[in-house]
């Protein structure tokens, strides 16, 4: 099926040699951090973990939110997402892809990251997050690859796949509340220590997670001749409503725990990033930003005539996935870390260098999108090409 | 690892001897086995003494005689050059195993407005506490750092770490540093003793286990020449430390996570 990647129009080819050169000058960046160090990114004493385990913890969510559309098609047999939920596994498997990137350029010793498996430890969220997010890279690749197989063939997906893509849906709810148990257990930073860290994961990851995959078919439906169909993007539509809701409520309940209980450590960091703390604001005008976001999202999705609407969709969707971006792929892992440990107020910014990684692994995920989704709809040409041919062949049949 | 290190002390020893030369003499006519230079290092095929073993080591640090030398930084230094720790003179990149923190930072839940100056601006040594608990071996993930067994140290692989800094965001105590950047050229004199860290691995205070396994006492205690800091065993009833335990008002730091810090401090 990999042939499929290969064959394209010009408009095609400039689009993957422009993230191939992306890609490109961010391997010449992540080069000098090789050979320096993590010296040049920002990260410091204070402020150990920073950009590239935030996107780590964002995409986590992407990932994860692929459930949301193989839950309602394999479990209710939700016809409407059947054009689609190969859509949301390769977009899963991208976005595994590049957490794992993510993980490896933060490493310190990234070719010693084998020793995780040599010395497999399961006292580490750090070691069970590998093993669920390696789970749910194979479980996906599996799926999408025998079901698109079938596809291809014009057959029905073989039986013994039913099992394995039951066993896909608390799988990835699995990998982002184990991506939360890393945050979430440790006494040294209260800012993550609450019980509802995971769901509110869970929360932003279905709705900044369907948020893209509605862009990315109605980018599609620009650009190719698929087209996903108004239903399943009503559907999602409602998804991103109910989600972005729930992670609302999540955060809000956050900061009423924070600001009515006033204790100093849970408090500090709140103000820290709203507010901002001992002079430090660099992360409030971003919260402010990601709060008006998230409000006019909310009342642009909740209000059925805007969302029925797609150009106010595009704009309630882009708005959630920026306003999830900000919170958690900045916010959420930085201000962990501020005050610190020893009730300091580090400053963190990002360095070019880290920046130009992140865009490389970016770039790195769009283009597995773009062959993946190549691959997926080429096969779909091929059989809508078939099946017009059988149904053209059947009066025949019936007629002689 | 014991036998294994020892092994590489008689070896190493030889050789310093025979690279010596002339100054064998000068070798043999040390007096203790303590010290910093190289004649005083080596001592033969046999080392002096047995080691020093204990079944929970534990260290009690006086804050109110560190406070009557407020300029005395000799506890860090003996620390810092017996380890090869390097000096970045910046906070971002740098590596510390035992320094001064201000009490407000050091026992962060534990001052007010009105604490008594001393307390207030007159620094705390803080350092790995040695938890009998400790969060950084519970969150790492190949095992690079773990608590020993037999004596509670909590002890550090550099070649095993990966560099993910899981242990640096666990540890409630800012005690561990990251080699963000290639520490030796920033190591003022290489201590040849002792091995000096890669880039992009995590380092801390280890209770100079190499020391303890020599017999002596970790340098940061026998670089103190005020008493400050007392160095002992905790299951040991009749131990220096348990002594100062039973009879003065001690702290912990963040004592309500549970971590059960072995780094005791008389204020």
């Amino acid at each position: 099926m990999l042939e499929k990647a290969f064959v394209g129009d010009k408009k095609y080819w400039a689009w993957v040699i422009s993230l191939m050169a992306v890609i490109g000058v961010a391997t010449l960046f992540y080069l000098r951090q090789y050979s320096e160090g993590l010296g040049v990114t920002g990260l410091g004493r204070d402020v150990t973990w920073g950009f590239y385990i935030a996107q780590f913890t964002f995409l986590v969510g992407v990932a994860a939110s692929a459930v949301m559309v193989v839950l309602p098609y394999y479990l209710h047999d939700y016809k409407a997402f059947a054009k689609i939920t190969i859509l949301g596994e390769f977009l899963a498997i991208s976005a595994v892809t590049m957490c794992m990137t993510f993980i490896f350029v933060d490493m310190g010793q990234p070719f010693r990251i084998v020793n995780v498996f040599l010395y497999p430890s399961p006292t580490s969220m750090m070691f069970w997050d590998t093993v669920s997010l390696s789970g749910y890279m194979v479980l996906n690749i599996i799926i999408s690859h025998v079901t698109l197989g079938a596809e291809k063939q014009g057959m029905a997906p073989p039986k013994w796949i039913k099992p394995v893509i039951i066993l896909s849906i608390p799988w990835a709810v699995s990998i982002h509340t184990v991506t939360a148990f890393l945050y979430a257990g440790l006494g040294a930073r209260p800012f993550w220590m609450t019980a509802i860290l995971a769901p509110r994961f869970l929360a932003s990851a279905f709705a900044a997670g369907p948020a893209l995959l509605i862009l990315f078919c109605l980018i599609l439906r620009k650009v190719t001749k698929f087209d996903a169909g108004r239903e399943p993007v009503q559907t999602l539509a409602k998804i991103v409503t109910y989600a972005m809701a729930v992670n609302v409520f999540f955060v809000l309940m956050e900061v009423f725990t924070a600001v009515y209980s006033g204790i100093p450590e849970h408090l500090e960091h709140f103000k820290f990033m709203f507010l901002g703390l001992e002079g430090s604001s660099m992360m409030a005008p971003w919260m402010w930003v990601s709060s008006i976001l998230a409000v006019v999202s909310l009342i642009l999705l909740l209000n059925p005539k805007a969302r029925r609407n797609e150009s106010w969709l595009v704009m309630a969707c882009i708005a959630v996935f920026l306003s999830l971006w900000i919170d958690k792929g900045m916010a959420l892992i930085v201000t962990g870390f501020v005050p610190s440990v020893l009730g300091a107020v580090p400053t963190y910014v990002p360095t070019v260098t880290e920046l130009m990684i992140s865009l490389g692994i970016y770039a790195l995920g769009l283009l597995m999108v773009t062959v993946l989704y190549k691959i997926a709809l080429s096969v779909r040409g091929q059989w809508e090409t078939k099946r017009i041919i059988e149904s053209q062949r059947s009066p025949v049949k019936a007629g002689s | 690892m014991g036998i294994d290190r020892r092994k590489f002390f008689k070896v190493s020893g030889l050789t310093a001897l025979g690279l010596a030369g002339g100054s064998v003499s000068k070798v043999f006519s040390r007096e203790t086995p303590y010290g910093d230079s190289v004649q005083t290092r080596t001592w033969g095929t046999e080392p002096p003494k047995g080691p020093l073993t204990a079944q929970r080591w534990a260290m009690v640090i006086d804050l109110r005689k560190c406070h009557e030398q407020p300029d005395c930084n000799d506890c860090v230094a003996a620390c810092h050059s017996t380890h090869n720790v390097p000096d970045w003179g910046n906070p971002k990149d740098e590596v510390k195993w035992i320094w001064k923190e201000s009490f407000e930072h050091a026992f962060h839940d534990q001052e007010h407005p009105y604490q008594q100056e001393s307390l207030k601006y007159l620094p705390a040594l803080v350092l790995c506490n040695h938890c009998d608990n400790p969060p950084c071996v519970r969150v790492c993930p190949t095992g690079a750092t773990w608590k020993r067994d037999k004596d509670g140290i909590v002890m550090m692989d550099w070649h095993r770490c990966i560099g993910c800094r899981y242990c640096v965001v666990a540890c409630p105590y800012g005690s561990r540093s990251f080699n963000w950047r290639d520490p030796r050229p920033k190591i003022q004199k290489i201590e040849p003793d002792f091995p000096t860290r890669s880039r992009g691995v995590v380092e801390k205070c280890t209770f100079c286990e190499e020391r303890l396994a020599r017999g002596m006492l970790p340098a940061c205690v026998e670089a103190c020449k005020y008493g400050a800091m007392h160095f002992g065993d905790l299951e040991d009833a009749d131990s220096n430390v348990r002594k100062l335990l039973s009879e003065r008002y001690t702290i912990r730091r963040k004592p309500g996570l549970g971590t059960n810090p072995e780094v005791y401090y008389i204020v």
